[in-house]
């Protein structure tokens, strides 16, 4: 039998294959069709220190093999997800990475302090997408200061693996990465949506309540593809993600330099598509003839330097 | 909620850009309730993209079946229109909060259009249970007053109501309501403009209705179709509803 687990920085899996975050709640609303101890891991929705409401409708939009989102959020605060959801998610056996987010850097570093004593946490992924109030609202991931200074303060509160959500909407990706790395992060997650909008032309205004949105869906996945090899000469582990559907898609991201894959809105599309990808990923092992996934981590790309 | 690989068994005409699709998916028909929809990938390629959710109008146990009478409005009811007797497709459902029947009060049941469908389910359950029900059906023209030969199969007779009179009341079918309304409890499905009469008229009555809201999971994990309460709340359209009290939740976009 092929060799599915990996150790996406210090986090263990028992395959590459992860819920991303925002697109499979807190586990709850799929597990019906989708066995959580059947998938790598689950990484929650975003959760900040207190409840946040999230945009006006309309929050979702179709476009071309993609959607737009624009969520803002939405999510019943920290205390909910560890009074409620942590000892089910436990419960079934699932693997969770919780995404933290957060207004000002007090607030997500508040967030890592009270998930630090949680066992039941088996790494964190920061969002650094979300508006800085204190920097006025620009978001902290497009700025390399911001980063550095966001993920430092939450290094200082978390024992836990501590991967850092980049965002795509930046000039030069490699360069925010290198600050969250020299900023003590453990490994980075990569990409976040791609901002993208969409007009009703009958009403002629924006689509979304909130204007722009997050592009996900297959449309995104070339330039996703492109971001993680280039992640991959900074040094550390890379959770790889953006608009893989099938299989095939999940192994080139794993030959750019991904050591484990996340899945969003195929979940949308096919519920099952998580179950899929790991049971595709391991018949590619077995027709190739390699035990272990690892050993596909970066196999494509001469600029990899191992995480 | 389960997935199953569902068996086209109809998929016909019914009257101008009305379709009606049979689906043999056993599981889905067993546990399905008023109201409730489904999620269909309506076919296997990237363009659409999202999965696309349907009332469901009529269920058989005995058969494994699922009634869905649908319009063909765009690039997803298209592509379920091409579909053929035979054909697979991925269903999943049931999903959302149907309908609450309500005891000891008459069922008055409104549709717009299309929107029948979810109350065809709704009047057979209740006939099923030996009930009165009084059913009000507009459409723009006779020729898209859609489900009737499915009510009559188990002897329901709708009130028409055309906006160029073509057949019964001349007007709305909102207009139909106001002197109906004693005793009854009213359960409406339709256009956004026709439920947001039927929210004013039946301010003093018991009243559901069955709304519609963009989504892309289906299940309450994307948290795309929020819709707003009067108490300025939120909800999602696919878990808290689609059925929701006609005095909780606001409809002005």
């Amino acid at each position: 039998m092929a060799d599915l687990a990996v150790n996406l920085a210090g986090i263990r899996l028992r395959n590459p294959v992860l819920a991303a975050s925002g697109t499979f709640g807190y586990g709850r609303e799929y597990a019906a069709v989708v066995p959580l101890d059947r998938i790598g891991g689950i990484i929650t929705k975003g959760t900040s220190l207190e409840p946040w409401p999230g945009n006006p409708p309309p929050r979702t939009a179709e476009t071309a093999a993609g959607m737009l989102n624009a969520i803002g959020l939405e999510n019943p605060g920290l205390k909910h997800l560890v009074e409620v959801d942590l000892p089910w998610l436990a419960g079934q056996g699932a693997t969770v990475v919780v995404n933290v987010v957060g207004r000002t850097v007090d607030e997500y570093a508040a967030v890592a302090e009270v998930l630090d004593g949680q066992p039941r946490v088996a790494g964190l992924e920061l969002n650094v997408s979300c508006p800085n109030v204190d920097k006025g609202g620009m978001a902290f991931g497009v700025n390399p200061e911001s980063t550095y200074a966001l993920v430092r303060a939450v290094r200082r509160r978390t024992r836990h693996p501590l991967l850092v959500k980049l965002s795509p909407n930046v000039t030069d990706i490699v360069r925010i990465a290198e600050q969250a790395r020299d900023a003590g992060a453990d490994g980075l997650s990569a990409v976040n949506t791609l901002v993208g909008m969409a007009i009703d032309i009958e009403r002629r205004r924006p689509v979304l309540g909130n204007v722009t949105g997050g592009l996900s869906g297959p449309a995104i996945k070339p330039m996703a593809l492109a971001a993680v090899w280039r992640l991959a000469r900074v040094g550390l582990p890379i959770l790889g993600g953006g608009g893989i559907s099938v299989w095939r898609d999940a192994v080139e991201f794993l030959l750019a330099g991904a050591t484990a894959v996340a899945i969003g809105t195929a979940t949308f599309v096919r519920p099952r598509a998580m179950l899929e990808i790991a049971e595709g990923l391991e018949e590619y092992l077995l027709c190739q003839g390699i035990e272990r996934i690892s050993d596909l981590v970066g196999a494509a790309n001469p600029g990899a330097r191992a995480g | 909620m389960r997935l199953e690989g569902a068996r086209v068994e109809e998929n016909r005409l019914l009257a101008p850009e009305h379709r009606r699709m049979v689906l043999h998916a056993p599981d889905i028909a067993t546990s399905a309730a008023p109201g409730q929809f489904v999620h269909l990938r309506v076919h296997d390629s990237l363009h659409p993209l999202l999965r696309r959710p349907f009332s469901v109008a009529r269920r058989d146990v005995t058969a494994g079946t699922l009634t869905l009478i649908y319009r063909v409005v765009g690039e997803g009811t298209a592509r379920l229109a091409d579909r053929r007797p035979g054909d697979r497709m991925d269903v999943l459902g049931p999903l959302g909060r149907g309908f609450r029947m309500l005891p000891g009060k008459i069922p008055l049941l409104v549709g717009g259009g299309v929107g029948i469908a979810p109350l065809i389910f709704l009047a057979e359950e209740a006939r099923r249970t030996g009930r009165q029900v009084e059913l009000l059906a507009g459409a723009r023209t006779a020729a898209l007053l859609v489900g009737e030969e499915d009510l009559r199969e188990f002897g329901v007779e709708c009130c028409p109501a055309t906006d160029d009179g073509s057949r019964g009341y001349r007007g709305p079918v909102t207009g139909l309501v106001a002197g109906r309304l004693d005793g009854r409890a009213v359960y409406a499905s339709g256009p956004p403009a026709m439920l947001r009469q039927v929210q004013l008229l039946a301010e003093s009555v018991p009243a559901q209705l069955c709304i519609e809201g963009v989504m892309a999971c289906g299940v309450g994990a994307c948290l795309g179709c929020s819709c707003r309460t009067r108490d300025g709340g939120r909800r999602l359209v696919c878990t808290d509803g689609p059925v929701f009290d006609a005095h909780e939740v606001s409809l002005d976009g």
